[in-house]
């Protein structure tokens, strides 16, 4: 059997169990978190078979297609279903199998006392189908049903708990956000099909130089409004927060390590676009950098473990949106940045819920403190995925961050300096602000209360089926940047299909990397100062302007309310008025002029057969008059 | 056997005896006719001879046998090559063994195939003193109200011969569209005529209005063949022949033998017009085309639901068939004088089906209009006159056979104390006391209405492409909107089911027997598949688009 017959197989095997699992019904209630686990962890291994085999090819060999079948083909309108497995959607798909299979393991503990757990499972895997469907494609038509697909995912799930308004109105912006990322996706595939006339990645790709500049700039803005509404880059960014409404296995898997980063894939994946399109490029850094001041920012002043959390999730992928802008600088860091984080991200979110699983679902660190004790464990990993992601030498966020504030400053001139400096602060930030969730969750005297029913929290680890891959993705989170770095390996990997160049740098890379380590060091120590040596007030102090900003998101929701709420508000009603007095009147009065022919016509049939026969013997006299006059004429 | 073969019959009696050349019947091609007919010979046996309680057993038995026996034949035919490279005229130029006669046939059994189950279904009806019925009289003979109806009632008396007659149908069925002559086009159509009008009459409740039907149904069917016929005596006085080559190559001017009997006749056009309109008139008619339609209402609404959906899947795709040989192998030759023809009655077709739908009150007859409207889209798909419109008019047949069965079949399921619970406002609020029933009902409308990833998108976008590359782009843009004005009465049926408030008095949703549900299954499944899927049954009937000459 060949390779490529296998690709396919990664996508059947979850979506069956999404179809088994939310068609299947109550019978299957029992069984139902381990069918959605083994088809998960099934897909992993095909991905691991697929994975050996594009190893023993040559580098540049190592594209599987496998076309399954055409859509409605139409002169010039080709929709292929067709997979595209290369080095990029392979890492991607390992990344998603991997931590998806692993999630959906912690789930079976996590959602152990839920009773529609068998639909939660269900859901993950049509997730997964969906995200598979996603990086698998080879046009961006299929790339958009895929992109779509885990936006339905994502909605069901930020909505899982539907009982609780605040997770229904979570779900429902979030929805709504990525629609207006989703139409800057859409009017995309429109222009390149205008462009270039066909979607398949290889002659878009490769024609790029066919189109004019300004069209390459505006298909790439437009796919970069696509990637800001996916990844919660600004100024689409508000409904990341409100996700983490939704179950924190899926914060976990589709809010921090996966579907968020499908922004950066689709950036990734236009590079040819973007690098022809310079202007573009510059926007994508320009978003990435504010971003990722931005998230983290956010990040410092929440007290929402989760929000905290998706603070940081906001601002690392701000770095990865950055460094893709970069271009063929940037790229394979982007990617190596997006699957660091993927494991130690996913690695805090899941130590984040472990809390939560014992501190009887709170989620506000002023009421944690001193867990380390209770929760060894999950203090451990937890801890691991910290230095991870502040960059602690030697650890997985080491050697990808450093890269991307690398890469920064190797763009040049100003426009290097300014974003390497951005980049630098963000990693301040960012040790700041997860220094500071370290200290208010597992040290300090603990603070925790009786609930309003008087019971006292009991925290304890969580079983073993939760800490197990908790433990996986520490390890991932330790050992995966070192290994990625060591001989370049990832950057050989992943070159032939991004590319890469090394820019000129205007300091070396040991003065970035000393400069990193003064900047990690800042954020740390003035974080132990505020939270690790004085006690932590059990409610939140008021807090400078810049805190107060903060804790509503720097004013978002403010932002898109008075600007596009109430814009909108004026506009529909406008539009509804002009509906309501000229469309509907067009609409009505036709519908209506049918209906009255409908009812006049409708008294021809009469149910007299003898009238009905007049009629044919009429119909037959025209048919042959017609057909007469025809050769007449 | 065709004229030819009569008239050296009578020419050669006084011959010695040995000198009779015996007609050449090749059986093997014929098969999956001679085994529909051998089996409904059967069923007519098994009334005589097997006892009355047994006799429902014995009928479906031979009858799903049969009809899967000759399904397999025609898939033998088409795997051996007799669609494409092996096509050809098989006894004595009656019949024509090529693609669209297979892929027709296919169509045509696997209808009759999942009509037998909806004919079969026995849980519907409440029990009649403990006697399992269906949707047929219990003595057809009775006269409603009698008490000899009462009796046969009683007695649990059940009317096992639709099943022959079933089969009867079918088999005539699946020679019309094969037909190579006129003589044998004729014999076929009334061949699966009979019975219909037949099944027509059958209904167990409303029985005067079925009764009505049929017979509003015969009357019009004969006054119908009655112009077919005398337009096929047309055309052999034109023509000198019956034989559709012939026919043909006259159309054409190729022949230059004149046979002496009509030589005063022979080639004269003002026949050959008159001749072929009337021919047409009687397939247009069997398909339902506006203004031979009138029938159709009136018939689909009085007819048991399971006739109904059997006969207009079934009979839909067996005229097309027709129509479409007589069209593309005899007639190719005056196109130019049916094309501007047909488009008015194809244009006229789909907009008076759709207009007249909408204000319609009862389902069956709502689904009545949809097929008018339908015939008149393929009838856009038929003018074509080319190799992609004879592909888009077959997948259109199968993928449209499909839907309609499983539509009526749910119909049959909404019941109250009256029966079947046909009129609209009834179906008020179905969506929320039988969800899974209205959605499946919602795929079929859908289908119908020709909404993406169902099949009757898919063939719609066919028949309508075909029709565009044929030049035919003002009836593409017609069609489209005889669409939108039908996706409206669809829509509104979807609405009604899913966002009105149920009526407190409403029906109930019968549990069927799995007959009823395979029936809905298949539908639905085909639909689906057909939708997301359609690539390889478009090249499917695209390798069988091509008519043996």
């Amino acid at each position: 059997m060949n390779a490529e017959n296998l690709i396919a197989l990664l996508i059947a095997a979850p979506l069956l169990g999404a179809a088994v699992l939310l068609v299947g019904g109550r019978r299957l209630d029992a069984a139902g978190h381990w069918i959605g686990t083994i088809l998960s962890t099934t897909s992993f291994v095909f991905g691991v078979i697929l994975f050996a085999d594009l190893l023993g090819r040559n580098a540049d060999d190592r594209t599987l297609m496998q076309h399954l079948y055409t859509w409605v083909p139409v002169a010039g309108f080709q929709a292929d279903v067709t997979f595209r497995l290369d080095q990029l959607s392979m890492t991607f798909v390992l990344l998603i199998t991997g931590v998806g299979s692993l999630i959906h393991l912690y789930s079976v503990g996590y959602m152990e006392h839920d009773e529609r757990r068998r639909r939660f499972f269900g859901y993950l895997n049509l997730f997964l189908a969906a995200m598979l469907l996603l990086v698998l494609a080879d046009n961006y038509l299929l790339l958009y049903v895929g992109w779509e697909g885990v936006g339905l995912a994502s909605y069901l799930l930020i909505g899982f708990w539907q009982h609780k308004p605040s997770a229904a109105t979570a779900a429902k912006k979030a929805f709504l956000v990525n629609r207006v990322g989703d139409m800057g996706l859409s009017i995309a595939i429109m222009l390149m099909f205008t462009t270039f006339g066909t979607f398949a990645f290889g002659p878009v790709l490769s024609h790029v130089t066919d189109a004019s500049e300004g069209r390459l700039t505006a298909i790439g803005l437009l796919l970069l409004l696509a990637a800001c509404g996916k990844s919660a880059q600004v100024p689409l960014q508000s409904w990341l927060g409100d996700a983490m409404e939704g179950p924190t296995p899926v914060s976990a898997l589709i809010h921090a390590a996966t579907m968020v980063t499908a922004g950066v894939y689709l950036i990734v994946r236009s590079g040819a676009i973007f690098n022809a399109a310079p202007d573009a490029q510059l926007v994508v850094t320009v978003v990435g950098a504010v971003t990722l001041l931005f998230g983290a920012i956010v990040g410092c002043a929440k007290d929402d473990i989760k929000k905290a959390l998706a603070g940081s999730t906001m601002s690392q992928i701000g770095y990865m949106v950055l460094a893709a802008g970069l271009g063929p600088i940037g790229y394979v860091f982007a990617i190596m940045h997006l699957v660091t984080h993927g494991f130690f991200k996913a690695g805090l979110f899941l130590g984040a819920g472990s809390v939560m699983h014992g501190m009887n679902d709170e989620v506000d660190m002023r009421k944690f403190g001193g867990l380390r004790k209770y929760m060894p464990v999950t203090f451990i990993t937890f801890g691991l995925g910290y230095l991870a992601i502040i960059g602690f030498p030697g650890l997985s966020g080491f050697f990808s961050k450093d890269k991307i504030i690398e890469a920064a400053f190797a763009k040049g001139g100003t426009e290097g300096w300014i974003l390497g400096t951005c980049a630098l602060v963000g990693a301040a930030i960012t040790a700041f602000y997860m220094t500071r969730v370290m200290l208010m969750t597992f040290f300090g005297e603990k603070r925790w209360q009786p609930d309003e029913h008087g019971h006292e929290p009991h925290p304890h680890e969580s079983p073993k089926v939760m800490t197990i891959p908790m433990i996986v993705l520490a390890i991932g989170s330790v050992f995966a940047g070192g290994f990625f770095s060591i001989g370049d390996r990832f950057l050989h990997w992943l070159e032939p299909i991004t590319g890469h160049s090394e820019g000129d740098s205007p300091i070396s890379a040991g003065v970035v990397t000393g400069a990193t380590m003064v900047c990690l060091v800042i954020g740390v120590g003035i974080a132990y100062l505020q939270y690790g040596r004085r006690p932590v007030p059990a409610v939140a102090p008021r807090g400078s302007l810049l805190t107060r900003a903060a804790r509503r998101d720097l004013l978002q929701d403010d932002f898109n309310h008075v600007v596009l709420v109430r814009g909108g508000e004026h506009l529909t009603r406008s539009l509804v008025y002009v509906d309501h007095t000229l469309v509907d009147g067009v609409v009505n009065g036709t519908a209506a002029g049918f209906g009255g022919l409908s009812g006049r016509l409708r008294k021809l049939q009469n149910g007299y057969a003898r009238s009905y026969a007049v009629s044919m013997f009429g119909g037959a006299a025209l048919l042959v008059a017609a057909t007469l006059l025809m050769r007449a004429v | 056997m065709s004229t030819a073969a009569v008239h050296s019959l009578w020419t050669t009696a006084a011959e010695p005896i040995s000198k009779i050349p015996a007609p050449k019947i090749e059986y093997g091609q014929l098969s999956p006719t001679l085994i529909v007919v051998g089996a409904a010979v059967v069923g007519v046996l098994v009334e005589a001879f097997v006892p009355r309680k047994s006799r429902y057993y014995a009928q479906v038995f031979v009858s799903a046998v049969a009809l899967c026996a000759a399904f397999a034949a025609v898939v033998a035919l088409a795997a051996d090559g007799y669609g494409t490279t092996k096509a050809h005229i098989a006894a004595m130029g009656a019949i024509a063994v090529d693609g669209p006669s297979l892929f027709l046939q296919g169509t045509i059994l696997l209808a009759g195939l999942v009509g037998l189950f909806t004919f079969a279904e026995r849980r519907l009806d409440p029990e009649a003193h403990g006697n399992r019925v269906d949707s047929f009289a219990a003595q057809a003979a009775s006269v409603p109200g009698s008490d000899s109806e009462q009796a046969a009632v009683k007695a649990g008396f059940t009317t096992t011969e639709v099943f022959p007659l079933l089969l009867f149908a079918v088999a005539g069925m699946l020679v019309f569209p094969s037909a190579n002559d006129l003589l044998t086009l004729f014999v076929a159509l009334e061949v699966f005529s009979l019975p219909l009008y037949l099944l027509c009459a059958l209904a167990r409740r409303k029985r005067l209005m079925s009764q009505e039907a049929a017979v509003k149904y015969f009357l019009l069917g004969a006054f119908a063949s009655a112009f077919t016929l005398f337009g096929i005596a047309l055309l052999y006085g034109y023509a000198g022949s019956v034989s559709y080559a012939t026919i043909a190559q006259v159309v054409d001017g190729t022949v230059t033998s004149v046979d002496p009997a009509l030589a005063d006749t022979m080639g004269n056009d003002a026949l050959l017009l008159i001749g072929a309109a009337m021919v047409v008139m009687g397939l247009l008619f069997k398909v339902g085309a506006v203004p031979f339609h009138m029938w159709t209402p009136d018939v689909y609404q009085g007819a048991p639901t399971p006739v109904t959906g059997f006969m207009a899947a079934a009979t839909k795709v067996a005229a097309f068939g027709a129509l479409l040989r007589l069209l593309y192998v005899v007639l190719p030759g005056m196109r130019w004088d049916w094309r501007p023809v047909m488009w008015g009655v194809a244009i006229i077709t789909m907009l008076g089906g759709a207009i007249v739908a909408i204000t319609q009150t009862d389902i069956k007859r709502l689904l009545a209009y949809s097929s008018i409207a339908h015939a008149g889209f393929i009838l856009a798909g038929v003018i074509a006159t080319s190799k992609d419109g004879v592909s888009s008019v077959l997948f259109y047949l199968a993928a449209y056979s499909f839907v309609t069965i499983g539509a009526f079949a749910v119909v049959t399921l909404v019941r109250d104390a009256g029966g079947e619970a046909t009129h609209l406002s009834k179906w008020a609020g179905l969506g929320r006391r039988s969800p899974l029933v209205a959605a499946v009902f919602a795929v079929f409308l859908l289908a119908f209405a020709g909404i993406p990833l169902t099949s009757g998108f898919a063939g719609k976008f066919a028949v309508f492409k075909a029709a565009a590359e044929g030049g035919a782009v003002p009836l593409v843009v017609i069609g489209v909107i005889s669409s939108a004005i039908a996706a409206f009465f669809y829509i509104r049926v979807i609405v009604l089911m899913f966002f009105s408030e149920p009526r407190p008095e409403g029906p109930t949703v019968a549990v069927p027997s799995p007959l009823t549900m395979a029936a809905i299954g298949v539908g639905v499944a085909v639909t689906l598949v057909l939708g997301v899927a359609p690539q390889y049954f478009l090249n499917l009937a695209s390798q069988a688009g091509v008519f043996v000459r």
